[in-house]
Formats: C-alpha cells, sequence, structure tokens
C-alpha cells in the first residue's frame, strides 16, 4: 500500500481537512463532538475519522463507549504538507528580509 | 523551485532549526536584525523597543488582518555584530512558553550569507504546537476560500 499516497488522499478532502483543523487546537475530542461541529451525518463523519486513522493522521482511544480522536503529530510531521506551511512563513518573512536589504543597499 | 529556507524539525526533539542562504553580504544581513527600522519592515512588525546589548531586550507588536493585536518579547543575552544573537522569544498570551533562540550569521564566499536559527521549547508539546499553527491557519484559509466558492451569489 502507498501509505505516503494515501495521506494526500486524505488530507484533500475539504471535511477531513476542517476535521484536521478542530483537532489540531485541542488535545483530543470523541467522534460525538467532532460529528456535531458538523452538518454532515454522523456515519460521513465515521467514515472519514475512519479514513484519517487508516493513514495513522489521527490516532483513536477507547475509554468506555467512547472513542476519543487525536492529531498523531508523529506522523503528520512526516507528511511534508504539516510542516510547509511553517517553512513558507519563514521563506516569506526572509523573501523580504531581502528584498528590504537589497534596496537599502542602493539607496 | 529551489527551497531557500530549511526547516528541520525531528520527532520527540523540543528544538527546531531554520536555515537560509541569503544573496546578501554578511554585513547586510546582520543589519537587518539589528536596525529597529529594517526590522520593522521585513517582519511587518511595530518595534516598540529594540535594545540590542546583553541585557537589553525587544519588544514587538504585530497587528493581524483582522485588527488583534499581538506582542512578542524576549531579553537578550548574547549580542556579536555579524557572528551572533542568543536571546529568548515569547508570544504573549499564545501556549507556547517561552522558546530560547542562537541565530548564527555566517558569510559565504560568494558575497552571500547564511543564517541558522535553533530554537529551543520548553516542551516538545509546545514546539509541535508552534509548529501546528501555520498548518492549522493555512487549512482554516482553504476552508473560507472553499466558503467562499460554494456561497450563493
Amino acid at each position: 500500500m502507498n501509505t505516503r499516497r494515501d495521506v494526500f488522499q486524505a488530507i484533500a478532502d475539504p471535511s477531513r481537512r476542517a476535521i484536521l483543523l478542530l483537532l489540531a487546537t485541542v488535545p483530543s475530542m470523541t467522534a460525538g463532538a467532532i460529528a456535531a461541529n458538523f452538518d454532515s451525518a454522523r456515519p460521513t463523519i465515521s467514515k472519514h475519522l475512519q479514513i484519517l486513522t487508516a493513514c495513522k493522521l489521527l490516532n483513536q482511544q477507547t475509554s468506555g463507549r467512547e472513542v476519543h480522536y487525536q492529531i498523531n503529530a508523529t506522523h503528520m510531521k512526516q507528511v511534508a504538507d504539516f510542516i510547509e506551511p511553517f517553512r513558507a512563513l519563514w521563506e516569506q518573512r526572509f523573501n523580504k528580509l531581502e528584498s528590504v536589504m537589497k534596496k537599502y543597499k542602493s539607496r | 523551485m529551489e527551497m531557500k529556507t530549511k526547516v528541520l524539525a525531528n520527532d520527540g526533539e523540543q528544538h527546531l532549526l531554520i536555515s537560509r542562504v541569503f544573496d546578501l553580504p554578511l554585513e547586510l544581513l546582520f543589519k537587518a536584525y539589528a536596525e529597529p527600522d529594517l526590522v520593522s519592515q521585513w517582519m511587518g512588525t511595530v518595534v516598540k523597543k529594540m535594545d540590542n546589548r546583553v541585557h537589553g531586550s525587544f519588544e514587538f507588536e504585530t497587528t493581524d488582518p483582522k485588527g488583534n493585536k499581538m506582542q512578542f518579547h524576549g531579553t537578550i543575552h548574547t549580542w556579536v555584530p555579524d557572528r551572533q544573537i542568543v536571546r529568548t522569544f515569547e508570544f504573549v498570551g499564545m501556549p507556547f512558553g517561552v522558546q530560547l533562540e542562537q541565530l548564527d550569521f555566517s558569510a559565504l564566499p560568494d558575497g552571500r550569507s547564511s543564517l541558522r536559527i535553533q530554537s529551543v521549547f520548553q516542551s516538545v508539546a509546545q514546539r509541535d504546537q508552534q509548529l501546528k499553527l501555520p498548518f492549522a491557519f493555512g487549512l482554516s484559509m482553504a476552508h473560507n476560500r472553499l466558503e467562499q466558492i460554494l456561497q450563493p451569489k
């Protein structure tokens, strides 16, 4: 199985990106709490959670009858897309530094 | 396109490395960090205080597109012109803790220069949180764009 391609397929879907975004700001959430944030039917959200878990982007923890989900930061960091926005932010900032200083030099 | 800026963040470590080669002589690169007016221009921030010496400190205030004000501050521990800055850095009111930053500046043969930043966080979780922020922000931007597209006109 080509896991890498699967990961990109997983984050290509807007609902799944929204789930990841939701979980990026909290330690963990139950399937019910996640579903409550969306208009989609609960089984649809469950399917998305299954895919994200299968791609190792989410970790699952069962306590009693509730399943808790959390972002698998370890795996997410391996996805270039995860660290890329952080890198792009610095690239942008440093490009600006370069252009500001080139103007400064020619003054 | 070649990636000029590199970020290294190994799993389970509480620091990250940012490195970049600049098409600028070393003196100009360092000046970009030393002069408040220049820092303000490239960082897009208001420099409220910048006292570049050992025991000195800095204070930045940035306003985001929504008008929210964000404060950043820190204390300078080492200040060696054209070589090294060691300072603390804190994003006030955010859960990233205080970072210890070491900035190493060096000259490269062909009139270029390089900067290497090591940022040490107080925990692995705080480093990961910081790394996640632009990712989460990017996701929400994508989400907002999608909402705009789907919005009935």
